[in-house]
């Protein structure tokens, strides 16, 4: 069984700022993280592995900084980290990400043999699109499984999987084949902490590392900038409401005397209509 | 969709350029709404887009078209005449065995078909979990531009799909371009655009498509549907009043104070995402971008700074009240209702000053 993993280093959240002049990202002293989406994929994989045998590999498209992020991965215990790092990815959205790194998996397959699952997080923290995943999928022609929330059985020998996904309203369990691309619904299982032994084992792993040439991508027009269909036009502040916010300052009242005056003076038909909620419970 | 927005093209890019549109999209033309149905119930989000899909039709005078997807006598035909009641011009339809229960595989093909088969110029998808299944590898395939979860849709003075989406960090939004493919196809999340009124009218065409697709070709079978229970959903999207209680509460016990408001109101509560980060609260609890989206006429939040990823999640309250100990808290930007002060402290009288206020006018109403 080889498994790849795609995960995406991202900023540590909210602690990014915007240069207030030229309006682009400062992503610089930032702390960058594994999207913690990603980390139910790391694990799933991890047991199917052991479970089944075989191999796990982590593939990442990024800065060369990036590679901190596979290092941590391989302390959980996978086999081997590829680094997909190229100036020509800059700037990439979704549909140049996905053909940059089916692309690579494409060349993972068969450097390091015929991969069955790809994973990946259901969406980063960044990005926040959700749509990696299933682009993947539709360019490698695998069977695409979103919102994965079990892995109920794996057969490596008929090439048959059933999982159960996160529907609108439901869980569907589904039956299919290998090769497939799983996105793993988060709150599934929790990251192991790996053992002394790989992490030692990670921190002199070798990573490999692939330009866009090394993954077998010879057209980088549509890689990066050149290769994304959306473009980003502006970035701004969202404007204020026209009216302020009425402030409540309590006079006579209390506080919360005087805010349900002022809620109930601003929309007075509120009253009539909590009543009814209220008697409802 | 810009996945991490780099910077705003510069002037020279392909935006300064505005390099025409390829020959071949030309005859593109048309907004299209995806119908999401399943077992003969459509997803509110759906009306929700076409009342969104309707203004950019008239913007660009062009048709506003429903898709819909699903097996023979599975409803597809009802819910097309009832998207004409929410302002669709004609319908698109595709009736097979193979699209009774939802799959990527055949969804996608058909919606592929369609699309280029008849040429829509934009293409709009809830941002559920079958949307975004589904919108993702549509894109794909079709090699165009995606944008995301938008919460805003416009159309450029050129005539191209503006999307807006907050973007990561900062208390900012994006608004993305696909400038040179189509069609230009974007999701929105249940109820960030307004429900429109529901007007009783014929549908004006019926277009029914022929999908070869058979069970055979399909490689993922459904097993079972196992449905949430009743008791497992909860209903805060769609609620009436919503109180909802941020990192500013200190700690996991002080949301009892929430729910004890909620209950007296006969409300729904949630949180912001740090809360559910946490574990204080279960993540279908959370508001926001990447939580819940509501409506309600009354949004309570305490103790919630009111960052952009929260404010899209709640704009469409009718009644924003902020509870924040700083009077410069973004949160007062957009509310209606502010108070400074320690809502820890405030949170059991605000329940109490309720309790009495609503019982009150309840006798009131009985002795009248
Ligand atoms: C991709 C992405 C998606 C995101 N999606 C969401 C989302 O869906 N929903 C969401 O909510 N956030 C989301 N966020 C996070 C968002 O950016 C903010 O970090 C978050 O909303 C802040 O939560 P908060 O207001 O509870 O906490 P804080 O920002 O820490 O604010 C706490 C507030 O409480 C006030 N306070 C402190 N003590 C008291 C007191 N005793 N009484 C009253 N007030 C007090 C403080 O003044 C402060 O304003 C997302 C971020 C990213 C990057
Ligand atoms: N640059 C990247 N390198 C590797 N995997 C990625 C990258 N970007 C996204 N992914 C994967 O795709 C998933 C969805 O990302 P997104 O579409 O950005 O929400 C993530 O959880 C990752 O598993």
């Amino acid at each position: 069984m080889h498994i790849v993993v795609c995960i995406k280093q991202v900023p540590d959240s909210a602690q990014i700022r915007v240069h207030p002049v030229t309006n682009t990202i400062m992503r610089q002293g930032v702390p960058t993280i594994i999207n913690p989406y990603d980390l139910f994929a790391i694990e799933e994989a991890l047991r199917l592995r052991d479970k089944l045998g075989g191999q796990v590999t982590i593939l990442t498209m990024g800065p060369p900084m990036a590679e901190d992020t596979l290092r941590k991965a391989l302390t959980f215990g996978a086999d081997r980290a590829v680094l997909l790092t190229d100036r020509f990815f800059a700037g990439s959205d979704t549909l140049a990400t996905t053909f940059a790194l089916a692309a690579a998996i494409r060349k993972i397959g068969d450097t390091f043999g015929p991969v069955d699952i790809v994973f990946t997080g259901k969406q980063t923290i960044d990005g926040d699109t959700a749509q990696v995943g299933p682009g993947i999928a539709k360019r490698l022609g695998l069977t695409q499984l979103t919102y994965v929330s079990r892995i109920a059985d794996v057969d490596g020998e008929a090439r048959t999987i059933k999982v159960e996904r996160r529907a609108e309203g439901g869980v569907q369990e589904l039956a299919t084949k290998m090769p497939c691309l799983i996105t793993m619904l988060e709150g599934t299982n929790e990251i192991r902490r790996g053992s002394m032994n790989d992490a030692l084992r990670a921190s002199r792993a070798e990573i490999v590392k692939w330009s866009a040439a090394d993954a077998g991508i010879e057209d980088t027009a549509k890689c990066g900038l050149r290769g994304s269909p959306t473009i980003v036009k502006k970035v701004f502040a969202p404007s204020p409401r026209a009216t302020k916010a009425t402030m409540v300052e309590p006079g006579d009242a209390t506080p919360a005397e005087a805010l349900i005056a002022e809620i109930f003076k601003q929309q007075p038909e509120l009253e009539s209509k909590l009543m009814t909620l209220a008697r409802g419970y | 969709m810009a996945e991490a927005p780099k910077k705003p093209a510069a002037a020279g890019g392909r935006a300064g350029t505005k390099k025409e549109l390829p020959e071949h999209f030309k005859d593109y033309k048309h907004v299209w709404v995806f119908i999401e149905q399943e077992r003969g119930v459509v997803h509110p989000v759906s009306w929700e887009l076409l009342g969104a899909g309707r203004d950019l039709a008239n913007k660009l005078g062009v048709d506003l078209a429903a898709v819909v997807l699903g097996a023979p006598g599975g409803g597809v035909k009802e819910a097309a005449a009832e998207a004409s009641c929410y302002g669709a011009d004609l319908a698109y339809i595709v009736e097979s065995d193979v699209l009774t229960d939802y799959r990527n595989e055949p969804y996608a093909r058909a919606m592929t078909e369609l699309v280029n088969t008849y040429k829509p110029e934009i293409l709009l998808l809830g941002a559920t979990t079958l949307g975004r299944d589904l919108a993702g590898a549509v894109a794909t395939t079709l090699l165009t531009g995606l944008t995301a979860d938008s919460t805003a849709l416009d159309v450029d003075t050129d005539g191209s799909l503006a999307a807006t989406r907050p973007t990561f960090g900062g208390s900012l939004l994006c608004t993305i371009y696909t400038l040179n493919y189509r069609p230009q196809m974007a999701t929105v999340r249940p109820r960030v655009m307004s429900m429109p009124d529901r007007v009783e009218r014929p549908l004006g065409r019926l277009i029914e498509h022929t999908f070869t697709m058979v069970e055979d070709d399909v490689v993922t079978k459904v097993l079972s549907f196992i449905a949430d229970r009743e008791s497992d959903k909860s209903s805060l999207a769609y609620a009436d009043v919503v109180v909802a209680g941020g990192l500013g509460l200190g700690s996991p016990e002080n949301f009892q104070l929430v729910r004890q408001l909620a209950s007296v109101l006969g409300a729904e509560y949630g949180c912001s995402r740090p809360v559910v980060q946490k574990g204080w609260l279960p993540a279908e609890r959370q508001i926001g971008q990447t939580g819940k989206t509501i409506r309600p006429r009354l949004y309570i939040a305490a103790g919630i700074s009111g960052a952009i990823q929260h404010r899209v999640g709640v704009e469409g309250a009718d009644l924003i009240v902020a509870i924040n100990t700083d009077k410069n808290a973004p949160i007062f930007d957009f509310a209606h209702v502010g108070l400074v002060t320690d809502a820890v402290r405030l949170l059991p009288a605000l329940t109490e000053a309720f309790r009495k206020r609503l019982s009150a006018s309840t006798s009131e109403r009985i002795a009248s």
